[in-house]
């Protein structure tokens, strides 16, 4: 996982807009990132930090309108997404990139088979007929888990509990083999110890077919036990990167460091986390020409008002490879 | 599913000794009288030997029973006799209109066809019309299209239909001539040209019921799509791939159909009973004209029957309704 290998997925100053009735939005604001071949890259950040729509306009899965992408490329096996048509958009989705999402209780249709809703890429992607689709998945219900796998496949979601749901949304995202695995705080809804159980598996199926995941999560807890690298989110931006050893180590954005502050301890109380800094992520009506986070922030200056910080690399790499950061106070007075 | 099926038609049995009992009550107490139908030159005490002859005489828990035995008993004997050439009901005494004099069930076979070729169709057509309508304008929620069906769905259930009726009949009769005013009972559909003449005289009732059922089946099948449109699962649906006419026409359809499938088969009895101002207004000689008729001739036995058999179909469709939602939502299990 060298650094100079060529990112399976690319992603340069993406820019994603709501068009709403009370005006518009600015969700994602020149977001950049890459993800390396079998890498694991955490993104953290409060709940209206921009994280799930960044993910999400990547691959075409917002409403348009009101969702307006408005800049940026995201490169994928040499093509980039935004460039291409809607048709050719759907050949990727399910195929390249797997997704997975936050509430396993609502993501699966209620009233088809379990066994249904796993066959439906492999046959809409992979060309099996019924009989091999259903022969490949009960191989992917056993993947992720699932005893009794090949009698399942004729359950209904209402039959299985909610960390066996997220198992069957997994299989469902890895169905055909993904390149990149983007998984949308799979485990937020889920109690401690089944979402350990479901940090294991991932893990696990890492290890046996080495895709590249995205995992994002408010909890930097569940990210040092399972990211290579970290990128944290404020205000639509990315504010900070680095490998998780480094960030955890040295966190250089204030809001990183009231993260880090936040974590809870082993048995925590989930709701409590996050409050522990004062007010909420902005609702940006235009392009920020300020930073983000000035408005909560303890070591807010002049220059945070007037001018929206760049990322800048703190260890003399380029930025996206080491340790960067957006943050006029780490550059001006903590560095000075 | 099936255990369920057997209960709810054990319960009910209750429900619908009582439903005829309170039905009989209620046509007996209300005013008019048999009498009223016979002319008063007739001597009065042969006036009363025809109302002994008709047993309106008798208390009322002897014609109760007398035509809960008919009802129950004596019909459906009568007509298995006609379906398999038996005579087992020969000699029994039959529920017999006071008006007429002949049989209510007979009367009520023959109307039966103008009900179902006029009210039934138009049903069916509001059905096929209002689905793919509600599809898309969830689909398309605000789009023109949307815009025109909610305006239409509107008027469809707001205007009366005896007003849409009279308004068709003023400018399709009357002015233009296309279509006759008045639906003829006697025709008979044995060739091409009486095959168009009636679909003529169809044409504007069924248009009339039409408009109203669809209009409000469509604006089911709208809210329930757009209930649908925005769960969880079609962003999963979404994410694998899966064309935009798998995701529209069987993710959510099949969800959304639910409430909808319920509320067509709930809708169903309203066929008989809810198009009676139609049938007046087109002059269509069906189940809600007979009713009509019966009830200004004061014809007790017609108008028990007939309201009676109405409130069978609500209860079997009730029940109907019940088992097709456990049949299309896996969730939901009655036993
Ligand atoms: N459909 C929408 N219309 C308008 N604004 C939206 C919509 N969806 C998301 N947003 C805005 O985008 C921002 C980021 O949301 P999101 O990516 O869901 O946050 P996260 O996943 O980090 O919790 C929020 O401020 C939210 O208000
Ligand atoms: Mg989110």
């Amino acid at each position: 996982m060298a650094d100079g290998a060529t990112p399976v997925l690319d992603v340069r100053g993406l820019k994603t807009v709501f068009r709403t009735r009370g005006g518009e939005v600015h969700a994602v604001n020149s977001v950049s990132f890459h993800l390396n071949p079998g890498e694991l890259l955490g993104v953290v950040g409060e709940s209206g930090s921009g994280k799930s729509v960044t993910m999400m306009s990547l691959i075409g899965l917002l409403p348009s309108p009101p969702a307006d992408v408005r800049a940026g490329t995201v490169m994928l096996g040499g093509r980039d997404l935004l460039k291409m048509s809607a048709d050719d958009l759907r050949d990727v989705r399910g195929a390249k990139v797997g997704f997975v999402f936050q509430d396993p209780m609502t993501s699966l249709n209620p009233v088809f088979t379990v066994g249904n809703q796993i066959m439906e890429p492999l046959i809409r992607h992979m060309g099996l007929n019924k009989k091999q689709a259903q022969i490949r998945a009960a191989e992917l219900l056993a993947l992720v888990g699932i005893p009794d796998a090949a009698a399942r496949l004729k359950s209904y979601p209402h039959q299985f509990s909610g960390g066996m749901r997220q198992r069957v949304m997994i299989a469902i995202a890895l169905a055909c083999d993904p390149d990149v695995l983007i998984a949308d705080e799979p485990t937020t809804a889920l109690d401690v110890t089944i979402q350990a159980q479901i940090l294991e598996l991932v893990k696990d199926l890492r290890q046996k077919l080495g895709m590249a995941i995205v995992w994002i999560t408010h909890d930097l807890g569940v990210i040092a036990g399972i990211a290579d690298r970290v990128m944290v989110m404020y205000g639509g931006q990315v504010v900070e990167q680095a490998p998780v050893r480094e960030l955890f180590a040295n966190p250089q954005h204030p809001y990183t460091r009231a993260l880090l502050k936040t974590i809870p301890s082993l048995t925590g109380e989930r709701e409590a986390r996050l409050q522990v800094i004062e007010g909420q992520p902005p609702i940006l009506s235009g392009a920020p020409t300020a930073c983000p986070f000035r408005a909560r922030c303890a070591y807010a200056f002049a220059r945070c008002e007037v001018e929206n910080p760049e990322r800048r690399a703190i260890d003399g790499r380029a930025v996206g490879q080491g340790h960067d950061v957006a943050c006029h106070w780490t550059a001006e007075v903590a560095h000075a | 599913m099936l255990t369920f099926t057997i209960r709810r038609l054990l319960m009910a049995i209750p429900t619908l000794l009582f439903i005829s009992l309170v039905i009989f009550l209620l046509v007996d107490f209300a005013p008019g009288s048999p009498m009223s139908q016979i002319p008063l030159t007739v001597p009065p005490e042969v006036r009363l030997k025809i109302i002994e002859a008709m047993g309106a005489n008798d208390p009322l828990f002897v014609r109760y029973l007398l035509w809960l035995k008919q009802f129950f008993w004596v019909e459906p004997l009568v007509l298995f006799d006609t379906l398999f050439g038996t005579s087992h009901a020969h000699g029994m005494q039959r529920i017999v209109s006071w008006q007429s004099r002949s049989p209510v069930m007979d009367i009520i076979w023959q109307r039966l066809p103008q009900t179902l070729s006029v009210v039934g169709s138009a049903y069916v057509i509001g059905v096929l019309i209002a689905l793919p309508i509600g599809i898309y304008s969830a689909y398309r929620q605000y789009s023109w299209f949307d815009q025109l069906g909610t305006f239409i769905a509107m008027i469809g259930f707001s205007v009366p239909t005896f007003f849409t009726g009279v308004v068709l009949i003023l400018v399709f009769s009357v002015n233009l001539g296309w279509f006759p005013s008045i639906y003829d009972t006697s025709l008979r559909v044995t060739d091409w040209e009486s095959f168009l003449k009636q679909v003529k005289q169809m044409a504007m009732p069924v248009a009339v019921l039409a408009l109203y059922n669809a209009a409000q089946i469509s604006r089911y099948m709208r809210s329930s799509m757009l209930d649908n449109l925005a769960q969880d699962y079609v962003r999963t649906a979404r994410a694998k791939g899966m064309a935009e006419r798998v995701v529209v026409l069987k993710h959510v359809l099949r969800n959304s159909l639910i409430p909808v499938v319920t509320v067509i088969a709930l809708g169903i009895p309203t066929i008989f009973g809810g198009a009676i101002i139609t049938e007046q207004v087109f002059k269509v000689n069906g189940l809600g004209a007979l009713l009509i008729n019966a009830i200004h001739g004061s014809d007790l036995p017609m108008v028990q029957t007939l309201t009676f058999i109405f409130a069978v179909l609500i209860v079997m469709f009730n029940l109907i309704a019940d088992v097709l939602y456990g049949m299309l939502d896996p969730r939901i299990r009655y036993d």
